[in-house]
């Protein structure tokens, strides 16, 4: 497998109900690769999250994934309102989440150390007003 | 502990997967947060929740669950139970509320994930 594997997703921000629908996507198209499941939990779980967060925090973006022979990378791209403080929003348990985003259970600030947690590189590119970039990579 | 047995000791009632209730099930987790639920992965294969909504469903399919009981009596929607069977998921119902729930699991031999010490 010498080619780049890429699939492109919009994910769109007004839709709660549908958002994780492109991560799903992602769930089964690695499985068909024949990719190993532990490494497939990990790619959609950091995934699920970095969509769930463009949807609730961002009002949508676009997804990229591309696998390739030594890793899967995870491009999540949206013109949201972008993170101020990276640092503090990477810390567990912070949250800028209302309490309507709460009752649909998400902000626990949990989201980005899960995203740390589960990929073996994580940058967040972000500006105020302007948008932010995650790219994430899962090495197989 | 197989799922049916998990229906008996919570007086559950099986909203879509019957065919399935005779798997294994070997720890669990509740919450209403899912990114807690997401946080940590061990082979928990069962969600005890009182959240309603589709994300709890993607949860616990990006999770490999293989079954979500609802506490509180909480009902799934139709489009809940739809993606469900997609992922041959199990949903169960029960009164019992989610502390109560959680503990007879647990004290008849559903374990937790302990946490790495
Ligand atoms: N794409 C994004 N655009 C703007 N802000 C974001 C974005 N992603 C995260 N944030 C900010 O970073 C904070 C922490 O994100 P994180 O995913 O860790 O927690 P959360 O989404 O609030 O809750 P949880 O993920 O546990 O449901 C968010 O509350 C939000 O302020
Ligand atoms: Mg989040």
């Amino acid at each position: 497998m010498s080619d780049l594997l890429t699939f492109h997703f919009d994910v769109d921000g007004d839709d709660f109900t549908s958002a994780g629908q492109a991560s799903v996507q992602i769930k089964k198209n690695l499985r068909q690769l024949g990719i190993a499941p532990d490494t497939i939990r990990r790619v959609s779980i950091a995934m699920y999250e970095g969509e769930i967060n463009m949807v609730i925090h961002a009002g949508g973006g676009e997804a990229d994934v591309t696998v390739s022979e030594t890793y899967i990378e995870i491009v999540l791209k949206d013109q949201g309102p972008g993170i101020a403080n990276i640092e503090q929003a990477m810390q567990e348990g912070f949250s800028t989440a209302p309490d309507a985003i709460r009752s649909l259970g998400f902000g626990a600030g949990m989201g980005l150390p899960n995203m740390k947690r589960y990929t073996d590189y994580m940058n967040i590119e972000s500006e105020v007003g302007v948008g932010t970039t995650i790219t994430m990579r899962v090495n197989i | 502990m197989k799922i049916s047995t998990m229906k008996e000791l919570l007086n559950a009632e099986v909203v879509c997967g019957e065919e399935d209730i005779d798997r294994n099930v070997f720890s669990a987790c509740g919450s209403d947060m899912m990114s807690d639920v997401l946080a940590f992965v061990k082979d928990q294969a069962v969600l005890l929740t009182g959240l309603v909504n589709s994300q709890v469903i993607r949860t616990a399919e990006m999770m490999d669950m293989i079954c979500i009981v609802f506490v509180r009596a909480k009902l799934p929607t139709p489009e809940m139970i739809e993606l469900a069977k997609e992922s041959g998921i199990v949903l169960l119902t029960t009164k019992t509320r989610m502390y109560d729930a959680c503990g007879i699991l647990y004290s008849n031999g559903l374990v937790g994930n302990k946490l790495k010490s």
